[in-house]
């Protein structure tokens, strides 16, 4: 079949294999990146907010390729500036949405009017918005290397301070955890992650990256741990699994990475489904037999004693 | 049961920390320095709305203060002052000797109970260890005395059963042992506890009051306990610091919650009926739509509602 061979060609796989070394490495890291950061994305109500970053970071790589400066720096300047808005207007979740959808259709309507009065390679426009294996050249392979690993070591700084604040605003302000000033620097790293992630599988598409590893390891775990862990393994395992797959073809990249880490969310919604109903079956037992609270005595009705 | 007449008959404990004080002002002056909580002609307004002001406390060790009043009223914001996260407009505020700053690792904080949805990642355990390492910068995993720490507060809570359960998937009841265990993870001086037995059944409301109390006299932590209902607390409170109308009065239960203590403080007559061991507030209602506000005292939690804005 036609289509079959398109979107699935292996000849002369090893020679591309090597080609695209490059993006495999990359793909590697941002898949690091997205799935360390995702539990945080979904803790923090986060996932439109995402979406929203990704259209600016469009935008300014958008704006980028038509001044003909530096791409990289133009996503990351838009995603930036969208983070810090988002972060700084938007701490209540009902405002950041109504904000996010304001600057998301903005930031899409510039972006395609930046593309559309830009003459280059037809191909760099669709880059943009879906992904390709662009051949990730060394430096290009640098900045992201840097730039990923500032996200991940700010991660790992304020992991728990930023799960407490994530998951109980309240409880961690009164401990003395700086909620407002890590909600800004979540907003940045956020910011920086989906910058170097539009490089690779598109603005439309960085949720399955940022957010669909996350949501398939909430579903089967709880553990603070193991979550993570879990999380970038998909992540990993979607994007560079995305790549392999899509180097014969000469088909952007996204089809495959977003269809890789569905396919890991619909196994663990299931295999969560089932986790679900166990935990439901213990809750209703230690409601029964053990109880949450040690047994005590009725109170008097009133009624029977008046 | 221990009717209303005999709720001061407690152990010897008790008496101890009861401050049993006439006058709105708690302790002398100069005794603030042994106080874990000492406020000083502090005053709360929002523009021209007095909340409440020229208010002197001090909270002992170990001193169980409940904060009552209709919705609106400021109990809430008195929270709120304590945390740092509003400024007082007059006055002074200090925790353990020093003006009080935005939180503190000795305050323990018990929020109402809410549900927790099922893509947090944390299991009553991991919520517990928040109290412990929850504000601790880096991922280097919790030390053996640490883990050992968390355990053995998971058992004095009676969480045991549900150590390892994710939290979206604990009851009312269970989310709020658990709570108190991250509250008092941290060996607070001060639990602040906001409404914390809001939505939940009478038997859980007295097992959560009992650990409170019990947390409270073992660790001589100061608690500050904000209800709107006094009933299921009633056997273990101290003083009442009753808010209404921009006023207050501070005293023992006995002297706070009587019918000309209130009608003065609503300006209105109120009655304070007690029956099977319960107070009854009859007229707040009415006393507080004639003063012109818009709130209400109502004695039963489920028709309260809850704080607004919370995420």
């Amino acid at each position: 079949m036609d289509v079959w061979s398109t979107v699935f060609s292996f000849q002369d796989y090893g020679e591309l294999l090597v080609l695209v070394r490059n993006s495999i490495w990359a793909g590697a890291v941002l898949g690091v990146v997205g799935g360390l950061i995702g539990p945080f994305v979904v803790a923090r109500n986060m996932p439109f907010a995402v979406h929203g970053i990704s259209e600016l970071s469009f935008a300014g790589a958008s704006a980028s390729l038509l001044l003909g400066v530096n791409v990289v720096t133009g996503s990351l300047v838009g995603s930036v500036i969208a983070a810090l808005l988002i972060g700084i207007l938007g701490s209540r979740a009902r405002d950041r949405n109504s904000i996010i959808a304001v600057l998301m259709p903005f930031g899409l309507g510039l972006g395609i009017l930046c593309l559309a009065l830009y003459k280059g390679r037809a191909a760099n426009k669709f880059g943009l918005l879906t992904g390709q294996i662009v051949s990730v050249d060394n430096p290009q392979l640098t900045s992201l290397v840097v730039i990923s690993a500032i996200v991940v070591v700010t991660l790992l700084v304020v992991w728990r301070p930023l799960m407490f604040a994530s998951v109980d605003p309240d409880v961690a302000a009164a401990a003395g955890v700086p909620v407002r000033t890590l909600a800004i620097v979540f907003m940045l790293a956020l910011g920086l992650a989906t910058a170097v992630s539009v490089q690779i599988v598109g603005a439309l598409l960085v949720l399955s990256l940022l957010v669909t590893p996350a949501a398939a390891a909430l579903r089967i775990s709880s553990n603070p741990v193991v979550v993570p862990v879990l999380s970038t393994v998909f992540a990993v395992v979607s994007v560079v699994g995305g790549i392999l797959l899509a180097i014969g073809g000469g088909l952007p990249i996204s089809p495959y990475v977003t269809t890789i880490s569905f396919a890991i969310w619909v196994v663990c919604r299931i295999a969560g489904w089932r986790r679900d109903q166990r935990g439901r079956d213990r809750v209703a037992d230690r409601e029964q037999y053990v109880g949450g609270a040690p047994r005590l005595p009725e109170e008097p009705k009133v009624g029977t004693t008046a | 049961m221990a009717a209303g007449e005999h709720r001061r008959d407690h152990g010897g404990a008790h008496e101890v920390t009861a401050v049993q004080t006439p006058s709105r002002t708690a302790t002398a002056p100069g005794r603030g320095g042994s106080a874990v909580l000492a406020m000083r002609d502090a005053g709360l307004s929002y523009g021209e709305r007095a909340l409440w002001s020229h208010l002197d406390l001090d909270l002992a060790p170990g001193e169980f203060v409940a904060v009552l009043g209709p919705n609106g009223a400021g109990k809430t914001s008195l929270l709120r002052t304590v945390l740092g996260q509003q400024r007082l407009t007059s006055g002074t505020m200090s925790f353990l000797g020093r003006p009080v700053r935005r939180g503190h690792r000795r305050i323990g904080y018990v929020p109402q109970q809410r549900l927790m949805e099922a893509g947090t990642p944390l299991r009553a355990r991991d919520m517990v260890a928040q109290g412990v390492t929850g504000s601790r910068w880096g991922v280097v995993p919790a030390g053996r005395a640490e883990r050992a720490r968390v355990d053995r507060i998971l058992d004095e809570v009676g969480a045991t059963a549900f150590a390892d359960a994710p939290v979206a998937e604990l009851s009312g009841g269970e989310q709020q042992r658990t709570r108190v265990g991250q509250a008092i993870a941290a060996d607070p001086a001060l639990l602040l506890c906001d409404e914390p037995l809001i939505s939940l059944d009478l038997r859980h409301q007295r097992g959560i009051t009992e650990l409170i109390d019990r947390q409270r006299r073992q660790r001589d932590a100061a608690v500050l306990f904000v209800t709107h209902d006094v009933n299921p607390i009633l056997d273990v409170v101290d003083r009442v610091l009753y808010i209404a109308g921009g006023r207050f009065r501070i005293g023992s239960p006995d002297e706070v919650l009587r019918a000309e203590v209130l009608s003065d403080l609503y300006g209105t007559p109120v009655d304070v009926v007690r029956t099977m061991g319960r107070v009854v507030i009859v007229g707040a209602n009415e006393a507080h739509d004639q003063t012109g506000a818009h709130h209400h005292c109502d004695p039963d939690p489920r028709t309260a509602t809850p704080d607004e804005g919370r995420i």
